[in-house]
């Protein structure tokens, strides 16, 4: 079964519209990427999707049923957790106790009763951030901080990650140990939707991906697939006229110098153009 | 050669703990135009918040036109000449095209001369006049808000991805008024992500990176470099 | 029929004098995002000055109206932008909240320090003049009123579309920010606006002083009316708070018209304003989450709870030894200043730890002193009961959270305080009309505590217990969830938390603490009335709280015990009583943006004292007691978010590379 299914989805501010009729689904057991150019309305349909925002019109299934009306707190105990691309890590509280709450949040009373420390060291140990355990949340680097947030997403258990942006501000090798979580995770049979700019790790793991712009859904497919679409080098490359060399020197220039990189911290350079240009 | 426009001197900034600048320098010619081009989280947008009085640097130096400005707020700096294009939304939602138009005259210019202007450059706004800005779309948005770089005729217009969510034709057709306003002399500071695109109307460029600029010099040049190092070190 | 034309005609001009008052208050808080819980205490304030003018000094009512109109509201408006509201907008609500209402208090001891209490009566303007419609007769008055809120209308709407200042205004409220990269300068715009907001509170306050009279409280309490009204626009559309207003006016109108002259819908005209208001929200549309607020804010530290032992125990034995030698009449005092202490810990939980503002915590607590007194049994169960009837009105006020925020929970709860005191605290099986009950002091478990010392002491005995019991809160699953809340309530949203149902449950249980205090104050006294839990109360406890420090237990002592001398040192100085509450209420002004108060600063000489002498100590009794060390192992692992383990971070990362 199919188990998120975004269905003809338009959010409209005042006049703008972010998300346009915009359709996508996610499998259990895979990991589906979102990308699209700045402001082509990824974090919209994400907020759509955990609640947070409401739909001007379509329809959110999740698990077969629909949720589109649902509560934010309603959706999360059905299974879906999600991750912010501005950070809502409880900042006055350590990373341990961070996980802690989630932990308390998702087994209710359960939670108040037997608390179970060792499971959430055991949590940290796999996103990897033990070392930060004790440290308050908002003295930590912020690739850390959304290994974090995953981290409190997986003390809930959840068929669905929705994670936003979940590698920047992390270096490449920690990029390629990310990937490897990310797989496992869809191993053990959830699902995950990513919205990601690191270009080389979506077209590593992703299974299918989804290329959003203007609020709609221009090209699905595998990541051969996108990377042969003609519309999609369109819209992440600006060009009316296609001239293929260029091209492909600019996806690669694109790339690598992180032009289209969208994080909000400056450390994912690639480190051939540091050693070129320094 | 005459006095530059704008003068960065090893301008440090930071957010909370996270330095974002990490001691630029950069100068622009008076009437040239300089393509800003990096990574998104390079400082880009943070080097356009301090130049533009949005932002404090916590050291270095800005001079606008040989003149040191400190501790200036980003109104009195836009009175007198700086024009800033923020990045996103750089207009007025819940106005109407009117209003936001006759709130550009806030830079020196008789509101009737500000409406003449955006007006004959765009003729659509014109058209569109008592509807709300929001009811816009991207790119008609972003020529009302390039109208007030073109009404004002300012000393020096700090263009922030002014590209950002918009068709490329659309683009290439802002980007015709950009290369308008540089031809009036106007001196233009332009951060984009389309590399190519703002390199055809710039004169010279730059590259930034983790809060620092790495590479400048012709856009000619600068492709090739950037083109020249993926090419041959990536594979 | 023509009744029914006349009622409607008089609610307009009420509605018209409200739709003043109100459209100012929604103009600040549009564009500078602070919610002026003073508005009516500013109106109240030149309502005087303007008696001040025309009546006292003589002057020509329309050279009065223009002097207080056109140059003292304005300076004052543009004064309190500058030096007070500045800034307050990107802060949490809580602090604004905190602020205006220190104005409000502030300001009603100014007014009542600069114009003593005395009859002044202020008249209509031309009293005699007349116009016959029909049946009805309409004063002049009325007709001013009306012509007035027309010109306002028109004014702000002219103001507001045609001139460029005015459509800055609008721009500030989209995005101050970009104003400025205009060129524009949303300072002087919120100055105009503020300006503008407290002229058009005192014009309100002055058309309504003939009909409200010149009194203190009545004028300051024209906010509610003014809030009810601007709810219907969502605090942001003037046309639909005008709309509000009249409809608010009509209803009160009504209200004397048709609703019986004598039984409990007779005293419900008062408390039209907050029914209103109830009923309004009701209908709003639920508030979304938001994200992006402010994160990780410093709080007073948490002592592990063995000091917090210790310290009890201090206090009890000290409190032992003070009972033992006090009259009757200053055990009294002590009690009171326990109980007070006991409501402070009810907002330390609500406010210092979940960050919601309450303006109704005493009047809780006269919920639980009217249940206790009402039970008429005189044991720890009927102390229980108390405080679970407290606790549940408690949830009640709190279930409009479950829709909307957390501005709109505290002003709620402001009209919730009104409403007790002035209607149910008022009714036949409640208080009575100025009436009081009495009750009997409480055994507990079969032990007899009659005697005042004794009594005196248990009081304190609870408060070190509750305070206790909320530090333990805090350390555990609870305290956790308050603070994750507080950051953010988004990813708590996210991860599965129902925080609506939650917060109703804070709010339940912070009111059962304050019913226990009410409970326990009942039987101190032996007779309580509605007088002791007027709404004016919970706003000076609030502030009182904060500027002692509402984030810990040590603050809700200190404030307890300066809240409790207050009427004492008013007493004892009658010719200063207003300047009291002015530093009361202007000191919370200024302390206002740091809810850990002075209690925090306390705490941190304590620190620098320990850090200066504690070696010195240690070396001398580092031979006679080996286990001096295990205090600061201790710290540490209770405090684990407060003392960042910077080194084993360091180590961790070494490790990975």
């Amino acid at each position: 079964m199919t188990l998120l299914e975004v269905d003809n989805v338009v959010v409209r501010f005042g006049g703008v519209t972010a998300v346009n009729e915009a359709s996508f689904s996610a499998e259990p057991g895979a990991i589906t990427g979102l990308i699209g150019p700045n402001g082509a309305g990824k974090t919209t349909c994400f907020n759509v999707i955990s609640g947070l925002q409401k739909p001007t019109k379509g329809k959110v299934r999740f698990r077969g049923k629909a949720i589109t009306s649902m509560p934010v707190h309603r959706r999360a105990r059905k299974g879906i957790g999600r991750t912010f691309q501005r950070l809502e890590a409880f900042g006055s509280l350590s990373v341990r106790e961070n996980v802690r709450v989630a932990y308390d949040i998702h087994r209710g009373f359960a939670g108040i009763i037997k608390p179970g420390a060792a499971d959430v060291d055991a949590l940290l140990e796999r996103v990897g951030i033990t070392a930060y355990a004790d440290e308050r949340a908002d003295s930590i680097p912020t690739g850390t901080a959304r290994l974090l947030e995953l981290a409190r997403c997986l003390a809930c258990d959840p068929h669905l990650l929705l994670l936003d942006e979940p590698s920047s501000g992390q270096d490449e090798a920690e990029s390629v140990a990310f990937g490897q979580l990310l797989k496992d995770l869809a191993d053990e049979g959830r699902g995950i939707l990513m919205v990601e700019h690191d270009m080389d790790l979506v077209m590593s793991v992703c299974d299918q991906i989804h290329v959003l712009d203007f609020g709609s859904v221009i090209a699905s497919g595998t990541p051969a697939d996108i990377r042969a679409s003609d519309r999609v080098q369109r819209a992440y490359l600006g060009y009316s006229d296609v001239d293929t060399d260029a091209v492909e020197a600019m996806t690669a220039v694109g790339s690598a110098a992180g032009v289209r990189l969208d994080d909000t911290t400056d450390t994912a350079v690639i480190p051939a153009v540091k050693e070129g240009l320094a | 050669m005459s006095v530059p426009i704008l003068e960065v001197i090893d301008l440090h900034a930071s957010y909370g703990r996270i330095e974002v600048l990490r001691g630029v320098d950069l100068t622009i010619p008076k009437g040239a135009v300089m393509a800003l081009l990096g990574p998104n989280g390079a400082g880009k947008s943070t080097l356009v918040k301090v130049v533009s009085g949005q932002k404090s640097p916590t050291s270095g130096d800005i001079h606008l036109a040989g003149v040191h400005v400190k501790n200036a707020g980003s109104d009195d700096l836009a009175r007198v000449g700086l024009c800033t294009i923020p990045e996103g939304r750089s207009v007025f939602p819940n106005l109407t095209i009117e209003e936001n138009l006759r709130l550009m005259s806030y830079a020196g210019i008789p509101a009737g001369a500000v409406l003449d202007t955006a007006f004959s450059y765009f003729p659509r706004l014109h058209e569109r006049r008592r509807q709300l800005a929001g009811t816009l779309s991207g790119g008609e948005q972003q020529m009302l808000a390039m109208s007030r770089a073109l009404a004002s005729d300012p000393a020096l217009l700090l263009l922030d991805e002014l590209s950002m969510g918009l068709a490329p034709i659309i683009v290439e057709e802002l980007y015709e008024t950009v290369a308008q306003i540089a031809n009036s002399g106007v001196s233009i500071l332009c951060i984009e992500q389309f590399a190519r695109t703002a390199l055809k109307v710039s004169d010279y460029a730059a590259v930034m990176t983790g809060g620092r600029i790495v590479a400048s010099g012709e856009p000619g040049e600068i492709l090739d470099t950037m083109a020249d190092v993926i090419l041959g070190g990536a594979a | 029929m023509s009744s029914l034309f006349a009622f409607t005609l008089l609610g307009l001009f009420t509605g018209a004098a409200y739709a003043i008052v109100a459209s100012g208050m929604v103009l600040t808080y549009t564009t500078t995002r602070v919610f002026n819980i003073a508005h009516g205490a500013f109106g109240m304030l030149l309502a005087f000055t303007f008696w001040d003018f025309t009546v006292r000094q003589g002057m020509p009512t329309l050279l009065g109206l223009a002097l207080v109109l056109l140059v003292v509201g304005p300076a004052i408006g543009w004064f309190t932008q500058r030096f007070i509201a500045r800034g307050l907008g990107e802060a949490p609500v809580s602090v604004s909240l905190v602020v205006t209402v220190g104005l409000l208090v502030g300001l009603i001891g100014l007014t009542q320090q600069i114009w003593p209490p005395e009859p002044r009566i202020v008249l209509p303007f031309h009293p005699e003049t007349g116009y016959q419609i029909g049946d009805t007769y309409i004063t002049f008055h009325q007709v001013v009123t009306i012509v007035c809120s027309i010109v306002v209308a028109g004014l702000l709407y002219g103001l507001l579309n045609f001139t460029r200042i005015g459509t800055a205004m609008r721009a500030s409220v989209d995005n101050p920010e970009l104003l400025k990269l205009f060129g524009g300068r949303p300072d002087t715009v919120a100055a105009l606006s503020w300006a503008i907001g407290i002229s058009l509170a005192a014009l309100g306050g002055i058309l309504l002083t003939p009909t409200v009279g010149l009194d203190y409280f009545a004028l300051t309490l024209l906010v509610i009316n003014a809030y009810a009204a601007a709810m219907l626009g969502k605090l942001k559309s003037l046309p639909l708070t005008f709309v509000g207003a009249m409809g608010l006016g009509i209803a009160e109108s009504y209200a004397v018209a048709y609703l019986p002259t004598d039984g409990f819908l007779s005293t419900l005209r008062p408390a039209i304003p907050a029914l209103f208001l109830f009923a309004v929200m009701i209908l709003m549309p639920q508030a979304q989450l938001r994200i992006g607020q402010v994160k990780g804010i410093v709080t007073a530290p948490v002592p592990p709870l063995r000091s917090a032992g210790a310290w009890g125990a201090g206090l009890l034995v000290a409190a032992a030894l003070l009972v033992a030698g006090l009259s009757t009449a200053n055990l009294l005092l002590v009690g009171t200043a326990a109980t007070y202490a006991i409501v402070m810990l009810s907002m330390v939980l609500l406010t210092g730890y979940g960050g919601h503002v309450s303006l109704a915590q005493f009047t809780f607590a006269g919920v639980g002193a009217l249940t206790y007194a009402k039970l008429e049994e005189p044991n720890l169960f009927a102390v229980v009961i108390a405080g679970l009837v407290a606790g549940a009105v408690g949830a009640l006020v709190a279930i409009p959270v479950l829709r909307l925020t957390g501005l709109y929970l505290a002003l709620s709860t402001l009209a919730f305080a009104v409403l007790m005191d002035k209607v149910i605290f008022q009714q036949d099986w409640a208080f009575k009309f100025n009436g009081t009950l009495n009750a009997e002091r409480p055994s507990f478990l079969g032990i007899d505590l009659s005697g005042d010392a004794v009594y005196v002491w248990t009081m304190v005995l609870v408060f070190v217990l509750v305070g206790i019991g909320l530090l333990a809160v805090r350390r555990g699953v609870l305290g956790r969830l308050l603070v994750a809340m507080r950051d953010s309530p988004s990813a708590c949203g996210t991860l599965g938390l129902d925080m609506r149902w939650f917060r109703v449950g804070l709010f339940g249980l912070s009111a059962t603490i304050a019913g226990v205090a009410g409970a326990l104050f009942a039987g101190l006294r032996g007779t309580v009335g509605s007088a002791d839990f007027l709404y004016f109360q919970s706003l000076l406890m609030l502030l009182l709280a904060v500027v002692f420090g509402v984030t810990s237990v040590t603050g809700a002592a200190l404030g307890g015990v300066a809240l409790m001398l207050m009427p004492v040192w008013q007493a004892d100085n009658p010719e200063i009583a207003g300047v009291l509450f002015a530093i009361v209420g202007f000191g919370a002004v200024a302390l206002g943006r740091d809810p850990n108060g002075v209690a925090n600063h306390l705490f941190k000489l304590g620190r620098r004292i320990r850090a200066r002498f504690e070696p010195q100590i240690r070396e001398r009794l580092d031979g006679l007691m080996p286990k001096g060390h295990v205090s600061s192992d201790e710290l540490a692992a209770a405090g684990a978010a407060d003392v960042p383990l910077v080194s084993v971070g360091a180590e961790g990362k070494g490790e990975e590379r």
